[in-house]
Order: C-alpha cells, then sequence, then structure tokens
C-alpha cells in the first residue's frame, strides 16, 4: 500500500500561451481534508491552473498528481478521482434538476441504486429536493449553482474543485453556498480547492491559500497567518499634505503605501502609538484603524490592490485566453 | 460497458432538449410543408420532370434539405454547449471523447429522423390527398429511404461536428447557411434533374455527396435515377464513413 503524502501535488507546473506565461512554474502542496484557496486578481491564471489540474487543459510543462494520479499520464484515473463546479452555468436548462443529476450519474457510470439514492442525499444537501422536477431555466442563479455543487459531490470525489462558486451571486446566496462548502469539507472530509479573487470568500473558507499573481505565487498560508505577517494594523490616513519624513523615522511604522488617493501606514500595536503619529504627521482630516485584512496583504506583497468589484471578470481572463489561442 | 452508459445519457439528453423544444417541432413541419406546397405548386403549375409532377420530383430532395439543415446545425450548435460550461462537464467525465462524440452523432441522427418520420406522415397524406401522385411510399422505398438518410445525417451531423468544435463563437452561424448548406442543398439535384446538366454545374454536383442521396431515394420512391442504388448507396456510406473519421478526429484535439 503505498501511502501518498498529498492529495494533490503540482510540480513546476506550467501553461504558456504564445505571447503570456499563464501559470509559471507553480508548486504546490495540499492535504487530504484541507479547503485551499486560489486567490488572485482576474487573469492571474487560476482558471488556466484548475482546467489542467482537471485535465480539461494540457500543461506546456511540469505536472501534477491527484490522488496518486498523474494528470498527464492518467487522465481517466484523475477524472475518477474528481469533481468540478465551472465557473460559467454548465446544467441543461431544458432539463429539469433531478434529470440534469441523472446524466452525471450516467456519465460517472453509476450504479442505478446508487445514483439515485446520492441524487436523494446532495439534493438535500442542497435544499432543493422540493425543486427537483422544475426546469432548470426556472431556478435563480443560487439554486443553480447549489444544483450544480450538488452536481460535482454525487459521485464522492476526493478532490472537489470550485471555480469561482459565488460569482455574480447575491450576498444571500454567497452565505448559503459557503456554508454547504464548510460542511461538505467537515461531513465529508472532502478536500476542496476554490479559485476566488473575493477576499472575504478565501478569508472566510479557507484553511491555506495562496495569493496568485500572474501567474506565480506570491505567498502562501493561512488567512490567519497571512495577515499577522502583514506585520500590524493598519492605519488610513487622509490629508492634505502630510509629513512623511517624520512617519519614516518612527520605527514601529513598518510600511507606508499610497491607498485609493490617501495614505496606508503598516503600524505595530497601532492603538497604542496612534498618538503619536498623530502628533507626528500634521494636520489631518480623517483617520481609520484597523485589522489587516486579505487584500492588504495582497497590497503588502504585490504593491497593487485586488478590486473586488469587476462583475465582468470571468470575461476579462476568457478574453484573455481567447486572444492568447490565436 | 462504462461508455455505453455514457453514450446513452449524451443521446437521452439530445433527444429529451429536442422533444421539450416544440419550437424546433414545429418547425420542422412548416418548413418542408411551405417548400412542397408554395414552391412545388407554384413551379409545378409550369414544370414537371420525368413524368411525374414537380411536387412529388422534389419531395426526395425535401427529405435531403430537412436531413441537411436539422444534422448540420445540430453538429454546429455544440458551440453553444462550449460557450456555456456544458461541454466541460462532459469531457471532465471519465470517458473517451470518441464516446462523446458518438453519443453526439447518435442523438443527433434521432432527432433528424424523427423529423423524417413526420415528412414521412406529410408524404402520405399528400399522396392520398393526389396532390403527390406517382410517390411509390411503400414499406421496401420507406426502409431503403431510411437507410440513406441515416447515413447522410451521421455524416452531416459529423461535418456539423467539426465545424462546432472549432469554432469559438456562434458568430459564424450564417457563413456555414450560405457557404455550406444552401449549396449542398441547391447542388444536390433536390430541385432539377441531373441528367442534362450544362457542363460547368455538372462537377459541382457530382462531387456533392448529397446528390447520390437525393439520386437514391428518388431511385425507389419514383422509379427514376441517374445511378444504380448500389452505387449511390456505396457513395453515401462512404461519405458518412470519412465525415465520421474526421469528426472522431477533431472532436479528441478539440480545444476548450
Amino acid at each position: 500500500m503505498v501511502h501518498f503524502m498529498y492529495i494533490l501535488e503540482t510540480k513546476n507546473l506550467t501553461k504558456k500561451f504564445e505571447k503570456m506565461t499563464a501559470v509559471d512554474n507553480l508548486n504546490l502542496q495540499i492535504k487530504e481534508g484541507e479547503i485551499f484557496g486560489l486567490l488572485g486578481p482576474n487573469g492571474a491564471g487560476k482558471t488556466t491552473t484548475l482546467l489542467m489540474l482537471v485535465t480539461l487543459k494540457p500543461p506546456t510543462t511540469g505536472t501534477a498528481t491527484i490522488n496518486g494520479f498523474d494528470i498527464v499520464k492518467q487522465p481517466d484515473k484523475v477524472r475518477k478521482s474528481i469533481g468540478i463546479v465551472f465557473q460559467d452555468p454548465s446544467s441543461d436548462e431544458i432539463l429539469t434538476g433531478y434529470e440534469n443529476l441523472k446524466l452525471h450519474g450516467w456519465l460517472y457510470d453509476m450504479p442505478d441504486e446508487l445514483r439515485e439514492d446520492r441524487i436523494r442525499e446532495v439534493l438535500t444537501l442542497v435544499d432543493l429536493t422540493d425543486r427537483m422536477n422544475d426546469r432548470v431555466k426556472k431556478y435563480s442563479g443560487g439554486m443553480r449553482r447549489r444544483l450544480e455543487l450538488a452536481r460535482g459531490l454525487m459521485h464522492h470525489p476526493k478532490v472537489l474543485f470550485l471555480d469561482e462558486p459565488t460569482l455574480g451571486l447575491d450576498p444571500q446566496s454567497r452565505e448559503h453556498i459557503w456554508t454547504y462548502i464548510e460542511n461538505l469539507a467537515k461531513e465529508k472530509n472532502m478536500t476542496i480547492i476554490i479559485t476566488t479573487h473575493y477576499m472575504d470568500e478565501a478569508d472566510k473558507l479557507c484553511d491555506r491559500l495562496a495569493i496568485i499573481d500572474h501567474g506565480k505565487i506570491v505567498v502562501l498560508g493561512s488567512p490567519e497567518q497571512l495577515k499577522k505577517d502583514v506585520g500590524g494594523d493598519i492605519i488610513r490616513l487622509k490629508a492634505q499634505t502630510l509629513d512623511l519624513d517624520a512617519l519614516k523615522k518612527l520605527p514601529y511604522v513598518k510600511e507606508i503605501s499610497p491607498c485609493d488617493g490617501e495614505v496606508c501606514l503598516t503600524v505595530e500595536d497601532a492603538n497604542i502609538h496612534l498618538q503619536e503619529i498623530l502628533k507626528v504627521v500634521g494636520k489631518i482630516d480623517s483617520v481609520e484603524i484597523r485589522s489587516p485584512t486579505l487584500d492588504d496583504v495582497f497590497l503588502h506583497y504585490t504593491g497593487r490592490a485586488i478590486r473586488e468589484d469587476t462583475p465582468e471578470g470571468s470575461w476579462a481572463e476568457k478574453a484573455m485566453t481567447a486572444s492568447a489561442k490565436k | 460497458m462504462s461508455e455505453i452508459k455514457g453514450i446513452y445519457a449524451l443521446w437521452y439528453r439530445e433527444t429529451k432538449v429536442f422533444l421539450r423544444e416544440r419550437s424546433r417541432v414545429i418547425s420542422s413541419i412548416i418548413n418542408p410543408l411551405l417548400w412542397l406546397l408554395i414552391i412545388g405548386g407554384g413551379l409545378g403549375s409550369a414544370v414537371s420532370f420525368s413524368g411525374v409532377n414537380f411536387q412529388t420530383f422534389i419531395y426526395p430532395g425535401i427529405l435531403i434539405q430537412t436531413a441537411l439543415f436539422s444534422s448540420v446545425f445540430f453538429g454546429v450548435y455544440i458551440v453553444w454547449d462550449k460557450k456555456i460550461d456544458f461541454m466541460k462537464e462532459v469531457l471532465v467525465a471519465p470517458m473517451r471523447r470518441t464516446s462523446v462524440f458518438v453519443g453526439k452523432i447518435l442523438g443527433g441522427s434521432t432527432d433528424t429522423l424523427l423529423q423524417i418520420l413526420i415528412l414521412f406522415v406529410i408524404g402520405f397524406v399528400l399522396m392520398a390527398g393526389g396532390i403527390m401522385p406517382g410517390l411509390q411510399l411503400t414499406p421496401f422505398s420507406i426502409l431503403v429511404s431510411l437507410a440513406f438518410l441515416l447515413m447522410a445525417t451521421m455524416g452531416l451531423v459529423s461535418v456539423g461536428l467539426i465545424i462546432g468544435s472549432q469554432m469559438e463563437s456562434p458568430e459564424g452561424f450564417q457563413l456555414i447557411m450560405s457557404f455550406l448548406v444552401f449549396p449542398l442543398f441547391f447542388l444536390s439535384g433536390a430541385l432539377f434533374p441531373i441528367t442534362n446538366l450544362p457542363g460547368w454545374l455538372a462537377p459541382f454536383i457530382f462531387f456533392n455527396p448529397m446528390t447520390y442521396a437525393v439520386d437514391g431515394i428518388r431511385g425507389v420512391m419514383l422509379g427514376v435515377s441517374k445511378f444504380s442504388l448500389l452505387f449511390d448507396f456505396a457513395l453515401i456510406c462512404l461519405f458518412a464513413l470519412v465525415m465520421i473519421l474526421i469528426g472522431t478526429y477533431a472532436f479528441k484535439k478539440m480545444k476548450l
């Protein structure tokens, strides 16, 4: 019996398109039962990574193993070990929810009895039992997502991939989906890999996450650890003029960076030092202290902010891959 | 064994979807009726070929027209499956791409043959009503015609899938209509006899596989044909085989 240390491991996984490297020598190790996040702005290479892992796109170089199987050499065995919920709708609208699930059972060659049992099980899990005989066309966006989540689980995959699971959903549906995902990880000990560009989603769900930018891992760790590594709290100052030189001399001010036309300081024990800081900077219009978020982590490591409010996000990423194909 | 269930799944989906989309079923009845009654009736008042009236003459051609339009577009519609992520959901399942292709062909052929069956019923009614005298709808002629139509359909669905697997967006639909579907239809002898063609036109007609399907069906239904039945059938089978082979290859290479 071979024991695999990691349920998923990538080895220099790389995808090059003609003019750009979408994924650049990615090395990841993911343990069984983890909820792992790939966080990054649109076009960072998250979806491309995912499509390679689920064997839909071949890597240019490098490879990965899932459940001990190589994604390049044993794609069939990899496919049996995984489930995926795609970013765009992938259920048939003209069929009912139940029929979509039945179709999935057939595609995965499940015995009839098991298939019907599982359909009942997953429908209960996502609260869609009473709507199972309605056509998917009549579902709301959140319901459709839940159906697709249920479908991804039906064959009890070892690893479940979720590509932007709550993209375009209203806040209430997002909370719902999050609860389902958390329960799954707990109850089924399933390894879940999520790509997202929502900071709050990554923060809430993930045991560990990798922040990806330009196809490379910028930093990897638990959300708590990453926020701690920023090195203090964030003080945000709004003012006409600031005495930056004086600020730089203070030993506990770790970082000074512009944010949205204002200035953000990373400060150790901000509560204690606030008064001193306000004394040296001069006249200010407003001040705000908060604990760091993953947004600050991203800013800290890349010098840029992730924009959370880009509804056309998936589109931009697609357009990029589309133009890269030509 | 595992592949069979997957193929069945794809067939089931296509057939269910077809039967639920009433607009497609209705247009598959109306379109040929318009051709038979208006073009057939209008032109038929002035011309007749091979000893039968024009409507009767073009009936085999209209059968092929239905197969042509429905099959090619069925195939090309995988662009939609690709546009939403339905295609990915199928391709990420543990089944071979060849099986996915087979499932698609069977689904498309079922859709098309269901429409053909409706056309047979229309043929019967028009024959019994005296509008298409001379049409021989016998068990033998229907069976042979079905064999021709099945082969043509499988080849044509493959053509559609080959094009669809290479397309990235549905914007090219109109081009396919103008440069593929209409020429294949008009150059098949569906609407005129192919015995005394002008020299420049003949090569196009004889290069078109649909010509042999029309000729074969016309042979058994009207007793008029240019080639022998076996020759016609051999050529349409060859067409189906080649297209299925190319299609399987195109599907394996399909990028998402």
